[in-house]
């Protein structure tokens, strides 16, 4: 019944799944499948997280995919930038970011390319990662699994990994790195903190994962990725998106 | 006062905060004020948007302290980040929230505030004067995030009085009260300066965001947020800011911006902008 589920829409409700223990928390999501995940759990599996239109408004429906509060949905409140950073150091909220690059240990880098001094690529700065990772939980979104992004080691620690959290002492005590979602495969971390498989998505073949992971991993007996019910792929299709941006973030 | 007069207060070497976030609300009329002049050597402190990329391409920045520097919908500056890969920029990169933190003591007149944002990242090691300091309460070390604090701060704001009381209108007042209170002096510009008594007539008491304590300057400049969003009176112009991208690409079509566009005064800016939308684009 639902053999013709897309590879996207099993990503989505990979996202969905990682709001399943959240509780009432602000859900951020960078990038169309998050935002998708997240929307898709506010109205299946967690009704009780609370969803921004990624401008200033925090929304008790989801707005149309990539418009604004002003674009339609119900507003319940009123979340301009400055009150998301007092939001955030809360811990009563939960961001799934994406990354240029990101290592065993889940440190994460969007800041640069190459040297501080003099960077072979610039990138956006690093943002509020950081502050996101320092005080609550944060997942990342990988919408092209790589060697390139999964690397030995990051050029800039934009967002916190385990391993430098632990060194970091009491003050990360809110460090808590969830689950890496990607277009081939979902992670979570060991008991040491490093990246290890939880699931592949239907459809992939394991050896296709190492090889696009740029550290090791152990793929042998790694069950599959849910696929979502006919009623999550039903609300995807006709009331998150019918337009179907989804494909474009990945391809079917 | 006229923007070239607000902005003649502005001497080489100061620190100066510009307002706004990213490609949203952004002092430009004022920023291209300052391209204008021979001023130079400045450390900007910003949300970075077109702003930094304008001032950075013209050889006016010194050092700068920033949280990120986006377009939004477009996310990188082609200015900014070819600033930074010819190694050109002396930068401090923070954490969005350490970059508010470090406004917030500044405004507040204390060296530093205590955040947790930046442990175990990067930003420490690249930002060597950046401490840490333990509770005198538990065991917990924090982020000693230094007070940011300014010469001069420039702001855009819908409407404004003469006297310096400045109004939001749109979904968010961005930090724009925070910039104008670390800064010795501000300059705000609006798009309409009205009488003070009609300053509630578009909206309700609570977008009274600026007070005139922190100001030392109005200007009005209709459109002076331009090609920023500065909703609810426009949004951003989405096909002057895909121009002002693909032509910051390389040095010749740059040049060829420059001269159309950046030559002049104000009046001759938007008139290009005018017929750049009659010849070149749906807006």
């Amino acid at each position: 019944m639902t053999s013709d589920v897309t590879r996207a829409e099993v990503c989505i409700a990979a996202c969905a799944d990682t709001y399943r223990e959240s509780g009432e928390v602000l859900a951020h999501a960078v990038g169309i499948v998050p935002t998708l995940g997240a929307r898709l759990a506010k109205l299946t599996s967690a009704p009780q997280i609370v969803l921004t239109d990624g401008e200033a408004f925090l929304m008790s429906t989801p707005p149309p995919l990539g418009k604004s509060a002003s674009g339609g949905g119900v507003i319940e409140g009123w979340a301009p930038f400055r009150r998301i950073f007092d939001i955030l150091a809360t811990g009563r909220r939960q961001s799934m970011m994406g990354a240029s690059q990101i290592d065993r240990f889940g440190n994460q880098n969007i800041s640069l390319i190459g040297d501080w001094a003099q960077p072979s690529r610039q990138l956006i700065g690093v943002r509020g990662a950081p502050g996101n990772t320092a005080n609550h939980r944060v997942d990342y979104w990988i919408s092209r699994h790589s060697p390139r992004i999964f690397v030995e080691s990051v050029d800039m620690v934009s967002g916190v990994g385990n391993d430098r959290a632990r060194a970091a002492g009491p003050a990360l005590k809110y460090h808590h790195l969830g689950a890496i979602v990607t277009n081939l495969a979902v992670f979570g971390f060991d008991a040491d903190g490093r990246v290890m498989l939880r699931s592949i998505h239907p459809g992939v073949d394991p050896d296709e994962v190492a090889r696009n992971t740029g550290f090791p991993v152990d793929v042998q007996n790694v069950p599959l990725t849910r696929i979502p019910d006919a009623e999550e792929v039903r609300l995807v299709r006709e009331v998150l998106d019918p337009r179907g941006a989804r494909s474009r973030e990945v391809p079917d | 006062m006229t923007p070239t007069e607000a902005v003649a207060s502005i001497e080489s070497g100061m620190t100066i905060g510009i307002g706004g976030w990213g490609s949203r609300r952004k002092p430009m009329a004022l920023v291209r004020e300052l391209l204008r002049t021979d001023v130079t050597d400045l450390t900007v402190v910003a949300f970075g948007g077109p702003d930094v990329g304008l001032l950075a391409a013209a050889g006016k920045i010194r050092k700068l302290v920033y949280g990120f520097v986006s377009l939004d919908s477009i996310p990188l500056d082609p200015l900014f980040t070819q600033a930074r890969e010819r190694g050109e920029l002396d930068v401090e990169e923070y954490d969005e929230g350490m970059f508010v933190a470090g406004l917030r003591a500044a405004a507040a007149r204390l060296d530093f505030l205590p955040i947790r944002a930046g442990l175990g990242s990067d930003v420490l090691p690249a930002n060597p004067r950046v401490a840490t300091i333990a509770s005198p309460y538990s065991d917990d070390v924090y982020v000693a995030m230094p007070a940011l604090p300014l010469d001069v701060a420039l702001i855009h704001m819908n409407r404004a009085d003469p006297q310096g009381n400045g109004q939001f209108l749109g979904p968010d007042p961005y930090f724009d009260d925070l910039f104008a209170m670390a800064a010795t002096s501000t300059i705000m510009s609006a798009e309409k300066v009205v009488p003070t008594e009609q300053l509630l007539h578009d909206s309700s008491f609570h977008t009274l965001l600026i007070s005139r304590m922190f100001v030392s300057s109005v200007v009005e400049t209709p459109r002076g947020a331009h090609f920023t969003t500065c909703e609810p009176d426009y949004d951003r112009d989405e096909a002057f800011q895909r121009h002002y991208v693909e032509s910051a690409k390389d040095p010749e079509p740059w040049t060829a911006f420059t001269q159309r566009f950046l030559s002049g005064n104000e009046q001759n800016y938007h008139d290009a902008v005018e017929a750049f939308h009659q010849t070149e684009g749906a807006k």
